[in-house]
């Protein structure tokens, strides 16, 4: 449910270290708490974002949810497809659920944040 | 689980897209216990109703049931209610969850003549069993001739050997029915309900599918549609606004009549999101630029797989094809007015 390769914040957003590159989407408890995904945001190619920035929102049937940027850097690339369908981030969140691809500023801040294990235990004690 | 007038309720349990879509498609089992009950009983039970409600209760026959409203001077709803006439001097009115005390107290201070008002909502649990599939589901489980009942009347029997009520109502647009049931069989009875539709595809649904299905059908959700400060005729309602004389005078009647001939200021209207975005409840609408109130009920449309939402505008200004705008957390999205109900049934 949380791959060992990827990085967690406590926002339920994860990231994954490509080269100087980093991928983000949302959890598989995210988007557990959401349920059904029915529209997405994204923000435009180009934009500068700052750790802990709004960069989209993403909306189940019952409610709306703001996404929130777990790198500091400049938005490469972004998930067209998924905006079409994002259905997709309740059946496969960590593959073809990427949301957006960021140019990172420091590759290196991407270390801090949470790894799998450490995710998994805090996940715990919020659904407790 | 979300608190909900006191009530733990669950909003989801397989998920609500596919809930909704097996009440439209199959059936669904709602537990909507927290719904309120008041008996009405006494020789004179008719007139007080009569003069307390909106709509023609001698239109009733024993084992018929009626959408009407507790209408204020105003004009609009202390809450929209739905009367079952147990017997000529037996009346059975459910009411809304967050309303049955003031309900209660409402009708009371009306000082009751020759009947009595009792709140017994704890004498009922209540599952709504609700879809195409809901009457085979239920008749096997019961001797009660369900084809012999017509919508919006309910007969009192058995499904084994609970005593029920069996009223076939529902709030989703679908065919359905609507069981009271005695509180301590109310578990069995769901269980039971749940194995027997297992086959024919019945899912337990929650309160967010409700929600979702009641919009698909235009049915007015009491405060976010309608509350003590939009008439009912505003709120679309004035087919359960009775002018006849026979039942004389209610709170609220001239104003209603004036509204009902004149056209009322300004109209609930069904709208379609025409631009990228979802109306949620609350959202503020624009009309030429201006500020012209909110959506009072907005969501993803499972079913037709469309933004919807309801919204009052001026009465000039709510024909189908009218665009305005829905403030998307600060983005004017354009919508358009459109017919309603969204979704109806086939063969309605």
């Amino acid at each position: 449910m949380y791959p060992d390769d990827l990085k967690y914040t406590k926002d339920h957003e994860w990231v994954r270290l490509k080269g100087d590159r980093g991928i983000v989407g949302i959890t598989h408890y995210a988007q557990k708490q959401l349920g059904d995904v029915v529209y997405l945001e994204l923000p435009e190619v180009g934009r500068k974002l700052k750790v802990q920035e709004t960069f989209g929102n993403v909306e189940s049937v019952k409610a709306v949810s703001e996404l929130f940027s777990p790198v500091a850097g400049e938005v490469a690339e972004i998930n067209a497809a998924l905006v079409q369908g994002p259905e997709k981030i309740n059946s496969d969140p960590y593959g073809d659920a990427w949301m957006i691809a960021v140019k990172l500023d420091d590759p290196a801040a991407v270390k801090a944040l949470m790894d799998a294990a450490d995710y998994k235990a805090f996940v715990e004690s919020e659904s407790r | 689980m979300v608190p909900f007038g006191g009530w733990d309720m669950p909003v989801e349990y397989s998920g609500l897209i596919s809930e909704h879509m097996a009440v439209r498609h199959t059936a669904g089992l709602f537990d909507v216990s927290h719904m309120g009950e008041l008996a009405v009983e006494g020789p004179g039970a008719l007139a007080f109703l009569q003069g307390a409600t909106s709509n023609d209760v001698a239109k009733l026959a024993d084992g018929q049931a009626q959408y009407s409203s507790l209408p204020m001077d105003n004009g609009a709803p202390v809450d929209d209610i739905v009367i079952l006439r147990r017997a000529a001097d037996r009346f059975l009115i459910v009411v809304n969850a967050s309303n049955i005390e003031k309900d209660f107290k409402w009708l009371s201070a009306r000082g009751p003549s020759g009947c009595e008002v009792r709140n017994i909502s704890e004498d009922y649990a209540l599952l709504a069993l609700q879809g195409p599939r809901a009457q085979d589901i239920l008749q096997g489980l019961t001797t009660i001739d369900l084809r012999a009942l017509s919508y919006y009347h309910f007969v009192e029997g058995a499904i084994g050997e609970w005593p029920v009520i069996v009223s076939r109502t529902g709030y989703t647009g679908e065919d359905g029915f609507e069981i009271f049931a005695p509180p301590a069989h109310a578990e069995a009875l769901w269980k039971s309900l749940l194995a027997k539709g297992k086959d024919a595809g019945l899912l337990p649904a929650g309160l967010g599918a409700r929600d979702t299905l009641r919009l698909e059908a235009r049915m007015c959700l009491y405060g976010n549609d309608m509350d003590e400060t939009t008439t009912l005729v505003e709120a679309g309602l004035g087919w359960i606004v009775s002018l006849d004389e026979a039942k004389g005078d209610f709170p609220g009647r001239s104003l209603l009549a004036e509204q009902k001939k004149a056209g009322p200021p300004r109209k609930l209207v069904g709208f379609e999101m025409v631009g990228r975005g979802i109306a949620r409840h609350g959202y503020p609408a624009y009309l030429h630029d201006e500020a012209t109130g909110h959506v009072t009920s907005g969501s993803y449309a499972p079913y037709l797989q469309k933004n919807i939402g309801l919204c009052y505008l001026p009465k000039a200004e709510a024909a189908p094809g009218t665009e305005f705008q829905v403030d998307v957390r600060g983005r004017r999205v354009p919508a358009r007015v459109v017919p309603t109900p969204f979704y109806k049934r086939a063969g309605k």
